[in-house]
């Protein structure tokens, strides 16, 4: 097998502020392959958001990688120069926001920005971009592309920009896209327009996808595999099948108990107590410990790697292979545990 | 389990709101002197174009749509803080819509709201015991300072949280934190009705499941009744008695939560069911809904779900549907439904043809 497309390894990103410095994403390490989806879920806070930013190197000073490698095609890019990095964006690795309107610049029509992108990273004359230009817009399924492609932005609906903005990911055929909440500004039915879209893009062009999202719907629908991040860390990865039907993190297994379904009644849904801590007061061990409903003493004094089990690999000491419960155990464990949820919050 | 849980069912008992033939038209017009001179027409945004809708004691209706669509307008307006254009709005049995201030000063008592943000709808200057005890005070429900802390107190609790934090300020919270001040200041004044304008849409799901639980408790335990505004199917489907669902300022569609989840007969629901994400992994292949929400200040003569319907024909282009009631309390505003056209069964899939849909936003 060849070398994945994108590799990160024990990326960490701080945040240097006046009350010392915060670590965003604290240690994490996964891979994409060529043509995967690789959905990146976790709540607000959970670092996904700023791992995709780290990625395609456009971290907000004061952010910084403190250390860890990312190498896309086996070279790294996360020490490159800013204008290295600035070619390598784009035409490698292209970027969707979740805000269509502030991706885009409400002064230059959608052309003139996708013909601009377009001359960036490709030496085509001028006519041959705005060909290009209308192409995509149809790819993306703008109706009636020749008279779409002078209009402003303004002038496009919510579904339409975030179909521009796709297109102007797509410009330079890159290999992999950081796709961030793409579809969280955009309503249920525009939505699922959308994931299609990008499901159908990416299959045409081979193109891998890290898919950043709080929606596990959204996972289920598009991705291969999930990463499921809590506190800056990765608490599970594997098969979205796997993780969704069967997650074995005690976290993922809440989450998913804590997403209402159309046609399972229930009087309460299972929660959660608590909330996710605070980057200054991340618990030491298991950044879940307090929340979680098996945690025994290893949990609270050291923090547990991924290892594998069974497709997908977790962070938790349930599944310690030299531990004395081996994973079929915990997994009835974290089961059993969903059905006797501790009934009040108490935040 | 499902047989076993029970669904909480008030049945034909009292009815605490009645809303018929509301409507709320806002003028969006360009200024007089660029409307002469441009000889442009006045432009009328028919953001509630009449809606009927009745709930009864302890029950929750969900109200569901896409943006745009004029769920919140409704809010607004039964809280009263939009004027009607016309219909009425009874609040058991007495009309209170378009009272003056001083006229519902003492309904807003038994009427109150929870709004989406709870970051916007905090003051930020103000600590939590004295957001709190607001309504208390402004309805002078306490006779001394140490009864209104004592209530206070006992709010706080009741929505899971520490009398203590009373002392904080809002900031000092997190967003499912707020939302349960937010909710501690709505049943201050002792109200009978809650209106909660997507209460959840801006929390995380783990902590969505909190807040719905702890609704849920509190509906239980106080006899609440709830509108409750969401564009998020599933949570309504969680928390809901009965769902009315909006398209372009219409209720194309109400329903005992479950009929209409189960059989959704108008187009508009079943098209809106199917863009449901499948968390079941059962690899159904699912086709989006073609076309995007028309511009409501233009909406298409006829029906206005005409353009996006797979079943449309002359009349829905023509005639604007009726209500009309259906067997299991269903209501439904649909030519197709009416005449049998529109099959009953699994979620139809229209081809999608992106082209020939964009007009409207143009």
């Amino acid at each position: 097998m060849t070398d994945p497309l994108l590799q990160v390894r024990n990326l960490v990103v701080e945040f240097p502020t006046r009350r010392g410095t915060l670590t965003a994403v604290d240690d994490i390490s996964f891979d994409i392959a060529e043509g995967e989806v690789l959905g990146v879920v976790g709540e607000s806070g959970a670092g996904k958001s700023m791992t995709g930013a780290a990625v395609i190197g456009l971290l907000e000073p004061p952010g910084r990688i403190a250390s860890g490698e990312i190498l896309l095609e086996g070279r790294r890019i996360d020490n490159l120069r800013y204008e290295q990095m600035r070619r390598i964006r784009g035409r490698q690795i292209g970027a969707i926001f979740q805000d269509p309107l502030t991706s885009l610049n409400p002064l230059y029509s959608v052309g003139r920005q996708l013909v601009e992108t377009i001359q960036t990273h490709t030496d085509m004359s001028p006519t041959q971009a705005r060909a290009r230009t209308v192409e995509l817009l149809t790819e993306v399924g703008i109706p009636a592309p020749e008279r779409r492609v002078d209009q402003y932005p303004h002038q496009f609906s919510g579904g339409m920009r975030q179909r521009v903005v796709i297109a102007l990911a797509l410009c330079a055929n890159p290999r992999l896209i950081i796709a961030d909440e793409p579809t969280t500004a955009l309503d249920v039915s525009i939505q699922a327009q959308i994931i299609a879209l990008l499901k159908r893009l990416c299959r045409e062009h081979g193109t891998a996808v890290m898919l950043v999202t709080h929606d596990m719907g959204v996972i289920a629908e598009t991705a291969d595999r999930v990463a499921v991040m809590y506190a800056g860390r990765i608490a599970e990865v594997g098969p979205v099948r796997e993780v969704i039907k069967n997650a074995k993190h005690p976290y993922t297994h809440g989450l998913m108990g804590s997403i209402p379904a159309i046609g399972h009644d229930a009087e309460r849904l299972a929660q959660i107590p608590g909330s996710m801590p605070r980057l200054t007061d991340i618990p030491p061990g298991c950044a879940f410990n307090p929340r979680c409903l098996h945690a025994f003493d290893r949990c609270r004094r050291d923090r547990p790697e991924l290892v594998p089990v069974a497709d997908g690999r977790v962070s938790c000491w349930l599944y310690d292979p030299a531990g004395s419960r081996n994973s079929r155990e915990a997994r009835a464990v974290v089961a059993a545990g969903a059905e006797s949820r501790v009934e009040r919050t108490d935040v | 389990m499902s047989e076993a849980v029970k669904r909480h069912d008030p049945g034909a008992s009292a009815t605490v709101l009645k809303v018929a033939g509301l409507k709320r038209y806002f003028d969006v017009s360009a200024p007089w002197l660029n409307r002469m001179l441009e000889r442009q027409p006045r432009q009328i945004l028919k953001a509630v174009d009449g809606i009927d809708l009745e709930i009864a004691r302890g029950e929750t209706f969900g109200l569901v749509g896409e943006s745009g669509c004029g769920k919140s307008t409704v809010a607004r307006l039964i809280v009263g803080l939009h004027g009607p254009t016309a219909g009425s709005i009874e609040l058991e049995g007495r009309n209170i819509a378009g009272l003056s201030r001083t006229q519902m000063a003492p309904v807003r008592r038994r009427l109150q709201m929870i709004f989406q943000d709870p970051f916007a709808s905090l003051n930020p200057r103000w600590r939590v015991r004295d957001i709190v005890a607001e309504p208390i005070r402004a309805f002078g429900l306490e006779a001394d300072k140490a009864a209104v802390e004592r209530r206070v107190g006992e709010l706080l609790e009741q929505v899971r949280l520490n009398p203590r934090d009373g002392e904080k300020f809002p900031h000092e919270f997190s967003g499912g934190q707020r939302q349960r001040i937010s909710i501690a200041r709505a049943l201050a004044s002792n109200p009978e009705f809650l209106v909660c304008d997507e209460p959840t849409s801006a929390l995380d799901v783990s902590v969505q499941a909190q807040i719905l639980n702890l609704m849920r408790d509190l509906q239980r335990d106080l006899g609440l009744t709830y509108l409750f505004i969401s564009h998020n199917l599933a949570v309504v489907y969680h928390i809901s008695n009965r769902v009315g669902v909006m398209y372009l300022g219409k209720m194309v569609e109400q329903a005992p939560a479950r009929t209409l989840f189960a059989t959704p007969r108008h187009p508009y629901t079943r098209l809106l069911l199917d863009t449901i994400p499948d968390l079941d992994m059962t690899g159904r292949e699912r086709t989006p809904v073609a076309g995007e929400v028309p511009n409501p200040i233009t909406p298409p003569p006829g029906c206005s779900f005409h353009p996006r319907c797979p079943f449309a024909n002359d009349r829905c282009r023509v005639e604007i549907p009726k209500p009309i009631a259906m067997p299991g309390g269903a209501t439904v505003a649909c030519h197709g439904v009416e005449e049998d056209r529109v099959p009953v069964g699994p979620v139809l899939a229209p081809p999608v043809a992106p082209a020939g849909l964009s007009g409207a936003t143009a």
